[in-house]
C-alpha cells in the first residue's frame, strides 16, 4: 500500500528529530553540570532549540497520535523549560539589588503593618511595665526563666548594676552574641511563619515580646536605674526590635492576604505576599546579625552612658534614612 | 502511557511562551524520602562541623552555634537556589521545585517555602517525639489544641489538588517529578528488511478502520513497544484475534504473520485517525 511514508506525523517526526536530539544532548549536560558546563555556542543554541521543541510539541499535540512521540516531546519541553527558566542570577547582583532596592522598598511599602506591629510592641511593653511596677511577682510570668539570669525583682541595686556593666570574658562574649542572634533570628522567622497562619499569632508574639521588655525594664525602676537600663538596651535594641517588628509585619502582611485576598483570589494573594514577606524576613535576619554584633561587642565593651545613647541614636537615624530615603526611592 | 500514569496527578504550567507544559506532581512518598535524606545530610554537616571545630580551632562553641544555625536554616534555601529547585535529597529522588506561575524560580520563593518548614515539619516532629521538651506542663486543652494544629498542618498536602504544603502555597511553588521519557522508534517504520511488499499484503478498508478509536490505538502501541517476550506474543495474538473478528478481515485468515499484521493495522489505523484529527474530529474510543 505504501501507506507509511505519507503519514503526516511520520514526516513531521523525521524532519525534526535531529533538533530534538541536539536539545537532548544539551539538556543532559545542563542537568549534570549546570548551565556553566555549556560553551558559548551551546548557550546560544539552547533557547532556540527550546522554542523548536515547544513548537514541535504544539504541532504534535494537534496532528500526531504516536503516543511515544507525544510523551517524549512533553518531557523534552519540560526539561528544556527547567533548564532555560530556572537558571540563577548572579549572586552578587542579586544581593546588591536586594540591599539597595528591594528590601528598603518593601519595608517602605509595608510601613502600615510595620507601624501596627511597632505599636503592638510598645503597647505590650507599657502593659508589662505597669504590671510589674505594681506587682513585682508578675515578672516571672512575662520573662522566661532562662532569659532572666540573675536579674529578678529581688535583686539588689548592685547586682543589677553589675549586669548592666561591661563584660570582661571575651570568649563567653562571642558565644553570648551568637546565641542571642540564633534566638532572635528564630523569633523573627517564627513571627513570619506564624503570620502565615492568619496574622493573629504574629501579632501575639510581638505583644508578648513587648510584655517581656516592659517587665524587664520595670524591675530597674525601684532602684532608680531607668537611664542605665535603657542605655543598656537601646544601642542594639533599636535594630533588634525593629527587625522583630519587621518579621511580625511580614507575617501580618501575609495574614492580611489570607483574610482580605482582593481581586485575584486567596491563593494568588498569599503567593505574592508570601514572597514579599519572605524577603522582608531575610532582610530582618541580616539586621539581627548587625544587632547581635552591637550587642555582643559594643555593648559589652563600652560602658559610657553617652556613647551608648549616641550609638542608639545613630542606629535609629541610620535605619530611618535607609528605609525612608532609599525605600521611598526604590518604589 | 497507561491508565495509572495518567491518573497520577498532573499539573499544567503555562510557560512564558504561552505553551502549557504537563508536569507530573511529585509523590508524597518521594517528598518524604527526600526530606529524610536531607535531614540526614544536615545532621551529618552539623556533626562534621562539631568535630572539625573541636579538632582544629580554639574558637569553640560560638562558631559552632553560628554554623549550626546556618545549616539548620539555610541548607534548603542555598541548595534550592544553587541547584535550581533541588536539594541533594530531591536530586536523589528525581523531584524538583518549580514556580506555579511558570516564571523562573526566584530566591524569594525558595526562601519563603523554606521559612515555614520549621513550623510544618520540625515542630510537629518535636511535638510527636518529645512534647515535654517543648511545653513542659501542658494542660489537656493545650495538648488537644496542639494535636489539632499538627493534624491540620499534616492534612494540607493531602487536601489540595497540587499536593502543596503550606510553604508551597505561600511561595507559589510546586514540587514536580523530573520529566524523563525516551524517544523510541516510530512503529510505522518497522523492520526495514522484511518490509514493503510483506506489509502491502495487509490492507484495510475505511469501514474496518472506523471501528476503533485513539485509546485502542494507544493500547496497541504500548503492546507493540514492549520488549520481545512470551507475554508480548500472547498479548499480540489476543489482540490480533480480536481485530480479525471485529473487522471481519478474511483474505488469509490462516497463516498470517501476527506482528506484521498488527503493525500494518497500527499504521493504517493511525493514518486514518490522524486524517480525521486534521479535519477536526477526535475519536477517543471505539463505539461499542
Amino acid at each position: 500500500m505504501g501507506q507509511q511514508p505519507t503519514l503526516r506525523s511520520y514526516t513531521f517526526r523525521s524532519e525534526r528529530e535531529a533538533s530534538w536530539r541536539d536539545l537532548e544532548t544539551l539538556l543532559m549536560k545542563v542537568e549534570r553540570g549546570g548551565i556553566a558546563s555549556l560553551d558559548t555556542d551551546q548557550r546560544y543554541a539552547l533557547p532556540a532549540l527550546y522554542r523548536v521543541a515547544l513548537s514541535s510539541l504544539c504541532v504534535a499535540r494537534s496532528i500526531s497520535l504516536d503516543h511515544n512521540v507525544l510523551a517524549y516531546l512533553e518531557s523534552l519541553a519540560c526539561r528544556a523549560y527547567l533548564a532555560v527558566y530556572s537558571s540563577k542570577r548572579g549572586w552578587r547582583a542579586a544581593i546588591g539589588d536586594f540591599v539597595l532596592h528591594r528590601f528598603p522598598g518593601l519595608v517602605f511599602r509595608l510601613r502600615g503593618v510595620l507601624l501596627a506591629s511597632v505599636l503592638l510592641l510598645i503597647a505590650g511593653a507599657m502593659c508589662g511595665y505597669v504590671a510589674v511596677v505594681q506587682e513585682p511577682d508578675l515578672y516571672f510570668s512575662f520573662v522566661p526563666e532562662a532569659m532572666a539570669g540573675e536579674r529578678s525583682p529581688a535583686a539588689s541595686r548592685e547586682e543589677l548594676l553589675e549586669a548592666l556593666g561591661p563584660e570582661h570574658d571575651i570568649d563567653a562574649l562571642t558565644l553570648f552574641a551568637s546565641q542571642l542572634f540564633d534566638n532572635n533570628a528564630r523569633i523573627g522567622m517564627l513571627a513570619f511563619a506564624l503570620g502565615v497562619f492568619g496574622g493573629l499569632p504574629a501579632a501575639l508574639l510581638v505583644l508578648s515580646n513587648g510584655l517581656t521588655l516592659g517587665a524587664y525594664v520595670a524591675i530597674h525602676q525601684p532602684h532608680n536605674l531607668l537611664t542605665e537600663v535603657w542605655a543598656w538596651l537601646l544601642p542594639h535594641g533599636v535594630t533588634e526590635l525593629l527587625a522583630l517588628c519587621l518579621g511580625a509585619a511580614a507575617g501580618l502582611h501575609v495574614g492580611l492576604g489570607w483574610l482580605l485576598p482582593g481581586r485575584h483570589g486567596r491563593l494568588a494573594a498569599i503567593a505574592v505576599r508570601g514572597r514579599e514577606g519572605a524577603l522582608v524576613v531575610l532582610g530582618a535576619v541580616g539586621m539581627l546579625i548587625i544587632a547581635a554584633l552591637i550587642e555582643g561587642f559594643f555593648r559589652q565593651l563600652v560602658s559610657d552612658m553617652t556613647a551608648r545613647y549616641a550609638m542608639a541614636a545613630a542606629t535609629g537615624l541610620l535605619w530611618l534614612l535607609y528605609f525612608g530615603v532609599l525605600g521611598a526611592r526604590a518604589k | 502511557m497507561n491508565a495509572t500514569a495518567e491518573s497520577r496527578a498532573a499539573f499544567e504550567l503555562v510557560a512564558p511562551e504561552h505553551v502549557s507544559l504537563r508536569f507530573t506532581l511529585a509523590g508524597r512518598g518521594d517528598r518524604v524520602s527526600a526530606l529524610m535524606l536531607d535531614l540526614t545530610i544536615q545532621l551529618g554537616l552539623v556533626l562534621a562541623a562539631a568535630v572539625f571545630i573541636q579538632a582544629f580551632s580554639g574558637a569553640g562553641t560560638a562558631v559552632f552555634v553560628l554554623l549550626s544555625f546556618l545549616v539548620r536554616n539555610f541548607y534548603f534555601t542555598v541548595a534550592e537556589t544553587y541547584w535550581r529547585g533541588q536539594t541533594p535529597g530531591k536530586r536523589k529522588m528525581g523531584i524538583r521545585v518549580v514556580a506555579r506561575d511558570g516564571g523562573p524560580l526566584n530566591v524569594d520563593q525558595v526562601f519563603a517555602r523554606n521559612l515555614t518548614r520549621d513550623l510544618e515539619v520540625f515542630l510537629p516532629i518535636t511535638l510527636l517525639l518529645a512534647p515535654e521538651a517543648l511545653i513542659p506542663d501542658a494542660g489537656p486543652w493545650l495538648k488537644l489544641m496542639l494535636a489539632a494544629w499538627v493534624l491540620a498542618v499534616a492534612i494540607v498536602p493531602f487536601a489540595n489538588r497540587h499536593r502543596a504544603r503550606i510553604g508551597d502555597l505561600v511561595a507559589g511553588t510546586l514540587v514536580v517529578r523530573g520529566p524523563h521519557a525516551a524517544l523510541d522508534i516510530d512503529l510505522v517504520e518497522g523492520d526495514p528488511l522484511r518490509h514493503a511488499e510483506d506489509l502491502a499484503a495487509y490492507s484495510f478498508t475505511p469501514q474496518q478502520l472506523a471501528i476503533y478509536g485513539i485509546r485502542e490505538l494507544h493500547v496497541l502501541e504500548s503492546v507493540l513497544r514492549r520488549p520481545p517476550s512470551e507475554r508480548r506474543d500472547e498479548l499480540l495474538d489476543a489482540i490480533a484475534e480480536k481485530i480479525l473478528r471485529k473487522t471481519q478481515w478474511e483474505p488469509h485468515r490462516t497463516g498470517i504473520d501476527v506482528p506484521l499484521f498488527l503493525q500494518a493495522f497500527y499504521t493504517a489505523q493511525r493514518a486514518h485517525l490522524e486524517k480525521k484529527l486534521l479535519f477536526g474530529t477526535r475519536r477517543e474510543r471505539k463505539v461499542r
